[in-house]
């Protein structure tokens, strides 16, 4: 084949000297084979991406059809969770993952913003910036089975007096009007925004990094303070990717399943009360799916389409909020 | 009076001075959780360490006052991952490349550059979910129903998005300049790839692909009904067709035991789980800092 | 005026390489020069002057089919070399190319050592002579053998600017190309550097047919034989958009001091540009 090969192309080309020592002048099929080929398996392996994604939605949304047949959108309104009389209804699911997503992300926006600020603007020498920045990198980097495990042996005790003197002072307002004897909304809260915290900050930070210093020089300029240029300048300037990576977030947080599972008490009855029990839909699904059966099974997996369906409205408008923002500049 | 002299009390002044420390307060509001919870799985974790705990089984609650080691779960841990890591690398790097290198801005690549990122922020609970559906509930691998492979395939699922996105953006920082290059002398696309552009991204590529797989080490969701868990050593080839302990999955189930013993032993597992994982976090930071 | 080109391009024949004909390149919708028609002569240097803009570029990575990797670029009218059109469809533009080599605007070796730099070309083309000799061979050919032969084992990218330019032309050469084209090559070099790559192309044209784009009359006029002078004109469509055109092909001492063409004489003599 070789030999072949090699006579066809001294045939080929002219020898004048050196030229004939190079063999491949002209390709052989096999090496055009193997360029084709090549792009061929770089297109195969691209689409596995929309298999992989297009078999989650219909694996999902095959074994929700009994439980979307049986009950329809009064699933999503109803909190009745019965595997005894089979009965299904997952608003305590739907209204605590709305909930916590939207509770941590009131706590953690502050922080990771206010954090992203001070590492941004010139408060502390670069050294502190990068150590805090590491921090903030390490924390994203921790399992959430290992937050999850700090929160029940930690946080949780610590928190418990705080929250019963919360319930004894202020118990008139529904949301404290259980004690808080264990597990509960309250610390799946705030172990969320302890989660949600790293992505806020390093998108902030971002953000705050990629206005130009013009922008900056220019409010120093017509003698605005420190501050002043934070909060008319910068802050706005930032606003879009800000809110884009706080969107990214709240997707995260929606779909947050262990240290949430270990600590919210995966109770199906419905409580107004943070200081009380409660579920998420990741957190029923992680706590029930191994022992289900049946039109449990279809339900559980109507609550993960409905999940599905929410976190990806959540992630298409972050996306399209973080792409808008890299155009700007 | 000098106007532009200093004046600390001031309204101006105090409101920038007293903004400044309320920044100061949230910054250390924010680091206060890591060094919380490092400090208490160091103290309370390493309490129990020894070096019997990796060669030793994990035993569930009895009469017995020990939970026994994390040997079976260290292994499966490496076990599952590197399954993942085998199934993520060689696609993620295809897609990766085929983003960068071979599409045209067609709507073809539109939507597989929006499936990644839609793949991305598929909540990893989700992905045990579809595992359970597609591969353990009708036992398509040979007839085994939860299994490391299982384990392995859910925990690629969300390996791959971020291989792809490594590899593009890795890719991308390449110059064209070194492509033309490499046509101008009569390379092929094939092996401009493969032996120019590839090279060299190596290492933005590889420190992304190292970070996914220690974020992946320590997902617990898409294992706890696909790999599920097992008390036993995995030995043999046949082993990867049946449930396989993981380190997470241990804490996990040890940590909701109303057991001391139990307990302790899922604090040293998350001891060694935050060890490999930050280790290798740091190990990366550091290697590409002495590389440059 | 295609046609008078043409009949220019008849009072001067040597054996002639490749021949542009009615060749007319688009971006898009955009045309970026339109009707070239002119002959490289074999063994020669060739020069495409004009100003900035009028398409120089362009029409020369269309002689080694780079214009390919452009999205939306497209060409018509015919290139032929050696008899066969380039844009045929049978034709393999990586042939092509390991049959015309390219020099680029900014020096690019790769990110590997020196004797890899050179080494990589001749094993894609399946080169099984002596690669050590090669590559001595090639560096001295664009003289830069001096200055890399005692850090062969050294990135590519250690190199001065200036060295590194002469890498890339030495890469070239060791593939053997018939013809090497040029883009602007000391365009981003010192004048020492830029009269070491000038030396090196006296020598190549020994063996090689060269085209080189250059926006310095003076390098022109120092290494060329012949030279093809564009321009560019405003669309009447209102638009605001130019299109490029080659003004005039002749032998460069002819371009220089006798152009045909007034906007020749007017560009060559400083005028615009
Ligand atoms: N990749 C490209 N895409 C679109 N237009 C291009 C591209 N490259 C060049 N052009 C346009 O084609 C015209 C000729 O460009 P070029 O060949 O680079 O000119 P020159 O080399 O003579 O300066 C210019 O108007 C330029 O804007
Ligand atoms: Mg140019």
């Amino acid at each position: 084949m070789v030999i072949i090969f090699g006579i066809y192309c001294l045939v080929m080309t002219v020898p004048n000297g050196k030229e004939s020592q190079f063999l491949l002048r002209s390709r052989p099929p096999s090496e055009k084979l193997i360029d084709v080929g090549f792009k061929n398996l770089a297109i195969a392996t691209a689409s596995m991406v929309a298999i992989v994604l297009l078999s989650i939605v219909a694996i999902v949304f095959a074994g929700a059809l009994e439980s979307m047949g049986k009950y329809g959108l009064h699933f999503l309104f109803t909190s009745n969770w019965n595997p005894v009389t089979n009965e299904y209804g997952a608003f305590t699911a739907i209204y605590g993952t709305i909930l916590t997503s939207l509770a941590s992300l009131c706590i953690a926006i502050p922080l990771g913003v206010g954090t992203a600020i001070f590492i941004t603007e010139n408060f502390i020498p670069q050294i502190f910036k990068n150590i805090i920045g590491i921090f903030i990198e390490l924390l994203a980097a921790i399992p959430s089975v290992v937050l999850g495990l700090w929160a029940i042996f930690v946080m949780e005790p610590f928190l418990r007096p705080i929250l019963n003197s919360l319930n004894h002072y202020m118990g008139w307002i529904p949301l404290f009007s259980t004690g808080a004897s264990g597990p509960g909304v309250a610390p799946a809260i705030l172990i969320l925004s302890i989660m949600i915290l790293p992505i806020i900050t390093s998108i902030a930070r971002d953000s705050l990094n990629q206005i130009p210093s013009r922008l900056r020089e220019a409010a120093y300029g017509v003698g605005a303070t420190r501050w002043h240029t934070i909060f008319n300048v910068l802050l706005p300037a930032a606003v879009s990717g800000i809110a884009g990576g706080v969107l990214l977030a709240l997707g995260r947080a929606m779909g947050e399943t262990m240290a949430v599972t270990m600590i919210i008490g995966n109770s199906t009855n419905f409580n107004i009360s943070l200081l009380a029990p409660g579920n998420t839909i990741a957190s029923m699904i992680a706590n029930q799916f191994g022992e289900a059966d049946g039109s449990q099974v279809s339900s559980l997996m109507y609550a993960a389409f409905v999940l599905m369906s929410l976190s990806l409205l959540v992630n298409i408008i972050a996306q399209w909020l973080v792409k808008r923002l890299s155009l700007k500049y | 009076m000098n106007q532009l002299y200093y004046r600390p009390l001031s309204a101006r002044s105090i409101a920038n001075k007293s903004l400044t420390l309320f920044a100061l307060i949230l910054t250390i509001a924010s680091t206060l959780p890591l060094a919380f919870i490092l400090a208490y799985v160091i103290i309370k974790g390493g309490n129990n360490l020894n070096f019997s705990i990796f060669t030793t089984l994990p035993e569930p609650p009895g009469d017995d006052l020990s939970a026994g080691g994390i040997g079976n779960a260290v292994l499966g841990t490496f076990i599952v991952t590197g399954i993942a890591a085998l199934i993520a690398i060689p696609i993620g790097i295809g897609g990766g490349v085929y983003l960068a290198e071979y599409s045209k801005r067609g709507p073809f690549c539109k939507f597989i550059r929006f499936g990644t990122n839609v793949l991305s922020c598929v909540p990893s609970i989700i992905a045990g979910v579809f595992v359970y559906g597609a591969i353990v509930s009708t036992r398509v691998i040979s007839g085994s129903t939860f299994s490391a492979i299982a384990g392995g395939i859910s925990l690629s699922i969300l390996m791959i998005p971020s291989v792809i996105k490594t590899t593009d953006e890795g890719l991308k920082l390449v110059s064209d300049d070194l492509r033309k290059g490499a046509l101008g002398v009569g390379a092929s696309k094939f092996a401009t790839i493969v032996q120019i552009t590839l090279p060299s991204a190596l290492k933005p590529i590889a420190t992304g692909i190292i970070l996914g797989i220690s974020r992946a080490a320590g997902e617990t969701a898409p294992l706890i009904f696909t790999a599920l868990f097992s008390f036993y050593w995995s030995q043999g080839s046949q082993s990867l067709l049946e449930p396989i302990a993981s380190l997470s999955v241990l804490i996990y189930n040890f940590a909701l035991e109303p057991y001391e013993a139990q307990n302790e032993l899922a604090l040293t597992a998350a001891l060694i789980l935050i060890a490999i994982i930050l280790g290798i976090n740091i190990m990366t930071k550091i290697i590409n800092r002495l590389i440059n | 005026m295609s046609q008078k080109v043409q009949m220019q391009n008849n009072k001067y024949k040597p054996e002639s390489m490749i021949s542009l004909e009615d060749v007319t390149i688009r971006y898009g919708k955009y045309e970026a020069v339109r009707n070239i028609y002119f002959d490289i002569p074999k063994d020669r240097v060739t020069a495409l002057i004009g100003p900035s803009g009028c398409g120089k570029s362009t029409v020369l990575r269309a002689i080694n089919r780079m214009n390919d990797l452009i999205n939306g670029c497209s060409i018509t009218g015919r290139i032929v070399f050696n008899g066969v059109d380039l844009y045929a469809k049978e034709v393999d533009p990586v042939e092509v190319r390991r049959k015309i080599g390219m020099v680029f605007q900014q020096p690019n070796p790769f990110p590997k050592s020196i004797y890899e730099n050179i080494a990589f070309g001749a094993r894609i083309n399946g080169f099984t002579g002596d690669m050590d000799e090669l590559v001595e061979s090639s560096l001295r050919s664009a003289a830069v053998w001096d200055e890399c032969k005692d850090k062969l084992k050294e990135s590519g990218c250690s190199l001065s600017g200036g060295q590194q330019q002469r890498l890339c032309i030495a890469r070239t050469i060791a593939i053997e190309p018939e013809v090497i084209l040029m883009d602007e090559p000391c365009s981003a070099l010192d004048p020492i550097s830029t009269l070491k790559i000038e030396e090196t192309i006296h020598e190549l044209k020994k063996h090689f047919t060269i085209v080189i784009v250059t926006h310095n009359m003076q390098q022109a006029l120092r290494v060329s034989d012949m030279t093809a002078f564009f321009n560019a004109e405003q669309l009447d469509n209102g638009s605001g958009g130019k299109v490029g055109y080659l003004v005039e092909f002749n032998k460069t001492d002819m371009i220089f001091n006798s152009p045909t063409e007034k906007a020749t004489k007017d560009y060559v003599s400083g005028k615009f540009g």
